[in-house]
């Protein structure tokens, strides 16, 4: 009898998709209503993305950069979801989610800042909603039903959105800030992206749940599973999810997708818990190559179009490393200043200390 | 003026500050209607309405989150735990996160947060409500830990609390909500965090305390008074940071000290004390410092309370031997 219920929940959580791993649209119904440019802009987005993780994974190996979590694969899961968003919107990112702070304002040069560990990358400008990428796993998530509330005791047309990984839908706070975002009717987005691997643990000994998305019910809020290499369906299901956000009904997204390079770049190795057909099997869904063949049919993109993409993204990548080097290094003191908007009499003293060791 | 026990005091704190700042939003487990399970937040919720004194679903992790969320909206959240032994479940939310929020953002956010919890022993509760873990809070840079030990200092110090722009903890000793009155204005004022205060001056030895303890060694002083010996009292008010430049002060004067703490000896915020007062005061010591504190175990179940928890007793034997060295 249990299992026969869980199986009726189940059965309601069928991926949703709009473009095949062909291009080919097969749910025209669920097309979302974007402009020829919009689509380009997208496309633009993917592209520019890809070029920044290669160049990043290529930095990092040349000690230029610090931690990074590599997103190719992930492209139309990120910007797909994050195209749905209106500017005043708030990000509360997992540490791999950086491309959707940066498309959200964030200036390139300050994610490689955070990537090297320098405090300037945390400080975010003014009229930026994003907190910075949170490394504890499911932290953020809680965070969101706040920031959430916050935007909805303030009035405001706006949702808060967060994502983690199919591991972090193992953790108890994923539950609580689906639960507390739903008892509060509060707009809140919650994205897992399931790329199949936590670290090096397969989704399927993380839960015998057969989808992350079903794990909605509980807490009473929609859930939907989604093709998370089909950018034209992660768009489609996050601006409905923001809709319903704002009458008070927040959404869980599960995106399955994959990542094709390691965990991070300090030291993970795939090989070891993946093989090469399963990669070869995800890289022929690659979200790139199905959205252009999808807007090359439409003559709304060709070669020129993504070598425009690629060049201006390195001239990019090129401008915002040379601004990272040029910000001035961060001293023991400057650390100190910032812990509390008035310094207690124990940090008093070892600021004095300290710029004493740092005039020498 | 009126007479006030310290949770009447502490209630008219946020009544006071949920007037002062719209931002102001008090909310946890059976805050609202119930008005919290010590009456702490009695009325607020008919007085202030349902969005700014509210309850929250039975999820302290979760309630962390929500503080957090909420106040890089903005607001300036009160957020109680309804027992300090709870704060487990939020150790993330509260120190991984709200602590760290300002320099994580490079100063950017500050999270003008306070978090109430009742803590300490004397009241026979289960396991796992009575413990001092201040020191674990009080470790955890970022955030302040404040200890209030009478209604004067309970409303103002929260009041404190509640403006301060960093997060401040908040402890409320359960054996003081309703021990005693005292004058409390009825207007509002402050008691800066970050400030000890010296209870009883004397000029033979500090006894350095928090808490319920303040009381202990009022009652400890008492004594020694009768047989001669002048003992100083400071209250420490504010346990993380803590008021090195009144203690060092008194120590010079009394060249000897003993600190009490209810915490266990390997817990608590003596020892940050004692190895504070040997940089700066040695020269000033006549005795090595001595410590009252309960004994390094588990918090006891209820009946072994009164065995377990320091009292006056230990702090006059513990005096004593400073005062004999």
């Amino acid at each position: 009898m249990a299992t026969k219920t869980i199986e009726q929940v189940e059965s309601h959580f069928e991926m949703f998709q709009i473009l095949n791993e062909n291009g080919e649209v097969v749910n025209k119904d669920a097309m979302p209503d974007l402009s020829d440019e919009q689509l380009q802009e997208i496309m633009h987005r993917m592209v520019y993305t890809r070029i920044w993780d290669q160049r990043a994974i290529s930095l990092n190996r040349q000690g230029r950069l610090g931690f990074y979590a590599p997103v190719a694969g992930q492209e139309a899961s990120m910007i797909g979801s994050h195209y749905a968003l209106e500017k005043e919107d708030w990000i509360l990112p997992g540490y791999r989610d950086v491309p959707q702070v940066v498309w959200h304002g964030l200036p390139l040069y300050q994610a490689f800042l955070y990537s090297r560990g320098h405090f300037h990358g945390g400080q975010i400008p003014e009229g930026v909603n994003i907190l910075p990428p949170q490394i504890i796993i499911g932290a953020q998530i809680v965070q969101a039903a706040g920031v959430a509330l916050g935007l909805k005791r303030r009035h405001k047309d706006n949702v808060a959105i967060t994502y983690t990984g199919d591991g972090g839908a193992s953790q108890g706070d994923f539950y609580e800030g689906m639960n507390f975002a739903g008892a509060y009717e509060a707009p809140a987005i919650f994205v897992v992206q399931n790329n199949q691997f936590a670290i090096s643990v397969p989704v399927e000994e993380q839960s015998a749940a057969k989808t992350i998305a079903q794990k909605a019910v509980a807490a009473g809020i929609h859930g939907v599973q989604v093709d998370g290499m089909d950018i034209l369906a992660m768009y489609s299901v996050t601006e409905t999810a923001r809709k319903n956000a704002l009458n008070g009904e927040p959404t869980l997204i599960e995106s399955v997708c994959y990542r094709y390079g390691p965990h991070t770049m300090a030291g993970d190795d795939p090989t070891r818990y993946r093989t090469e057909e399963l990669d070869n099997e995800w890289e022929k869904k690659d979200p790139l190559i199905r959205f252009r063949k999808f807007l090359e049919d439409k003559d709304l993109w060709n070669e020129e179009k993504e070598n425009e993409v690629v060049d201006q993204a390195k001239a990019d990548i090129k401008e915002a490393i040379k601004q990272a080097d040029d910000t001035p290094k961060q001293k023991a003191s400057d650390l100190i200043e910032i812990m509390y908007e008035k310094l207690p009499q124990n940090l008093q003293e070892q600021l004095e200390e300290y710029r004493e060791k740092e005039s020498k | 003026m009126a007479q006030m026990t310290m949770i009447q005091a502490i209630t008219d704190a946020m009544r006071t500050e949920l007037k002062n700042d719209e931002n102001v939003l008090v909310y946890g487990e059976d805050v609202g209607q119930n008005g919290g399970v010590f009456r702490a937040t009695e009325g607020l919720q008919d007085e202030f309405g349902e969005e700014r004194v509210f309850d929250t679903p039975l999820a302290e992790s979760g309630i962390g989150g929500l503080t957090l969320g909420l106040a890089v909206t903005g607001f300036r959240p009160v957020m109680e735990i309804q027992f300090f032994g709870f704060v487990f479940e939020t150790m993330d939310e509260v120190v991984g996160q709200i602590a760290r929020l300002r320099y994580r953002t490079g100063g950017k956010y500050g999270a003008p947060v306070t978090i109430r919890t009742p803590y300490g022993g004397g009241v026979k509760t289960p396991e796992l409500h009575a413990d001092s873990l201040e020191g674990i809070i009080a470790q955890s840079p970022g955030i302040s830990v404040v200890i209030p030990s009478t209604p004067y200092d309970a409303k103002g110090l929260l009041i404190s609390a509640i403006r301060s722009n960093d997060p401040v903890f908040y402890l409320e000793h359960m054996k003081l909500y309703r021990s005693f009155r005292e004058e409390v204005p009825e207007e509002e004022y402050t008691v800066e965090i970050g400030k000890a205060d010296v209870k009883r001056e004397g000029k033979d030895v500090t006894l350095i305390a928090y808490g319920a303890m303040v009381h202990t060694c009022l009652k400890a002083a008492d004594q020694l008074a009768e047989e001669g010996y002048e003992a100083e009292v400071i209250d420490l008010r504010t346990v993380s940071p803590i008021d090195m430049d009144t203690i060092v002060e008194s120590v010079k004067k009394t060249n000897r000290a003993v600190m009490v703490q209810e915490a266990q000896r390997q817990a608590g915020v003596g020892s940050n004390v004692m190895a504070d007062l040997n940089e700066r005061a040695i020269l000033h010591l006549e005795a090595p410092v001595l410590r009252v504190a309960a004994p390094d175990t588990v918090f006891p179940f209820a009946a072994a309370e009164d065995v377990w928890l320091p009292n006056e007793n230990d702090v006059i034997e513990k005096a004593k031997a400073v005062l004999n060295f």
